[in-house]
């Protein structure tokens, strides 16, 4: 119900113009709170000291990466499915978020490693790696919409391509996953790590939903400026005629 | 499946006769393997060591560059819109297309692998598992790229969007078809060749479907 509600611009405009001072409000909040919480009133790790700290915003940003193209592919069935065109704009809109929360996790997983590793880059490091290939997809999807100019036509073929990836990149991380174990040394430090302490983990938790509220209030941000944009373009080609 | 089987040696046949198809992907792969030792050294050790990847390696590259042509001249010259509309499904008629892809690009990587790995030093035990897993894993190339080539139709210029698109989603191919040849060189087991089989299957029977749509996208209206 709530979705094909949506499905009007117009509809849609007025209610994200209602939530998105919300979103971001929460996300300026939470990240403020978790922020303060993980860098300042967290102990160092007895093995990690200081560089732990780069978990608080190297975690929630990995999760971010798949918890986006999650998202983006269930858009790209309900665009493709329903022929709803929100969802085709909403698809769009997270790609680039997406790509920027995984180049961030790169980042900082490269910077994390250096101390702890001795090199910034591990390829014995199987998330890491599956990352840096989310991001070469995410990459090749923001390609593709850009690449063909009718829009309808991108929307579709940019969705077929969401969800071949949705199926692929389950199995990337798993040969990925498993090219590891067998084939390099196991790495002795993951990020993350096999346990957290409860100290490090609600910060943790904060961040995390800090960070998707910020995602979503980019994600409305950039959506509204979509249509806007597609109006603009429409009324143009309009007045052209 | 008269209609499939006459695609498919149409394909096959304008493969051969118009630009020399099958032999331009072979000589491509076996270019891109002899170039590695002159980027990494004439050390027989380690191009002995590394053989499997690099082989594997050239032949993604390889059917990658041969995909452009997959769907592309049928569309420019309105073939694609024919079939769209005959009795043969796209479904149909993309894994046909696909299978004269591997016919033209994929075999002949295949059977050119072992000279190219007397070339890079591979050792002798690890000839069946590269033969093997070549011919059992490009099919895999053939399919995922199909699916590139397909959305990619409409785009002016698409090859460097096209290998952006499925050089990452054909990593597990590469890591799975690597490893079986390290696999058989150092006698640890099969299971590099099993999954990249599970994941070929896998490629090959859902491929159709993802680039029929690619096609059906691109042809309507």
């Amino acid at each position: 119900m709530m979705i094909t509600a949506l499905a009007n611009p117009k509809r849609f405009l007025d209610l994200s113009r209602t939530v998105s001072p919300w979103t971001c409000a929460l996300a300026v909040i939470l990240l403020g709170i978790g922020f303060y919480w993980s860098l300042f009133a967290t102990p160092p790790d007895y093995q990690q000291g200081q560089s732990v700290k780069i978990m608080f915003v190297h975690v929630p940003a990995a999760w971010m990466g798949i918890f986006i193209y999650s998202m983006m592919a269930g858009a790209s069935l309900v665009g493709l499915v329903f022929r709803h065109p929100l969802a085709d704009v909403a698809a769009k809109s997270a790609a680039p978020l997406g790509a920027a929360f995984t180049a961030l996790a790169l980042l900082t997983g490269s910077l994390w490693g250096r101390p702890m590793w001795g090199t910034y880059w591990q390829w014995g490091d199987a998330r890491l790696v599956s990352e840096l290939i989310l991001l070469f997809i995410y990459l090749g999807y923001i390609a593709l919409w850009n690449a063909i100019d009718d829009p309808v036509r991108a929307a579709k073929a940019a969705a077929v391509l969401a969800l071949v990836g949705a199926a692929d990149v389950p199995v990337i991380h798993f040969s990925v996953d498993w090219w590891n174990t067998l084939h390099q040394p196991a790495s002795i430090l993951r990020l993350g790590g096999p346990t957290i302490d409860k100290a490090f983990l609600v910060p943790l938790l904060i961040m995390i939903v800090g960070y998707t509220f910020l995602f979503l209030w980019l994600l409305l941000l950039r959506m509204q400026t979509e249509i806007l944009e597609r109006r603009a373009r429409s009324l143009m080609m309009a007045r052209g005629a | 499946m008269k209609a499939f089987v006459a695609l498919l040696t149409r394909d096959i046949r304008l493969a051969f006769r118009a630009g020399g198809g099958a032999s331009l992907a072979a000589a491509f792969f076996a270019l891109v393997s002899s170039l590695v030792p002159f980027g990494v050294g004439a050390d027989l050790v380690l191009l002995g060591r590394i053989a499997g990847g690099i082989l594997w390696v050239s032949a993604a590259l390889a059917a990658l560059l041969s995909l452009d042509r997959l769907f592309q001249a049928d569309f420019e010259d309105g073939s694609l819109d024919v079939l769209a509309l005959s009795p043969l499904n796209l479904e149909a008629a993309s894994a046909a297309k696909i299978l004269a892809h591997w016919i033209t690009t994929g075999l002949p990587l295949v059977l050119l692998s072992p000279v190219l790995g007397l070339l890079l030093n591979l050792p002798t035990r690890a000839y069946g598992a590269l033969i093997a897993s070549l011919a059992i894993g490009t099919p895999a190339l053939s399919g995922v790229g199909a699916i590139g080539a397909a959305l990619t139709l409409s785009v002016r210029r698409g090859g460097l969007i096209l290998a952006l698109i499925v050089l990452p989603l054909i990593t597990p191919a590469l890591i799975f078809g690597a490893s079986a040849v390290l696999d058989a060189m150092e006698d640890t087991g099969r299971g590099a060749f099993l999954f990249l089989a599970a994941f070929s299957v896998a490629a090959v029977a859902l491929s159709p479907f993802a680039s029929a749509a690619g096609v059906r996208l691109n042809v309507g209206g």
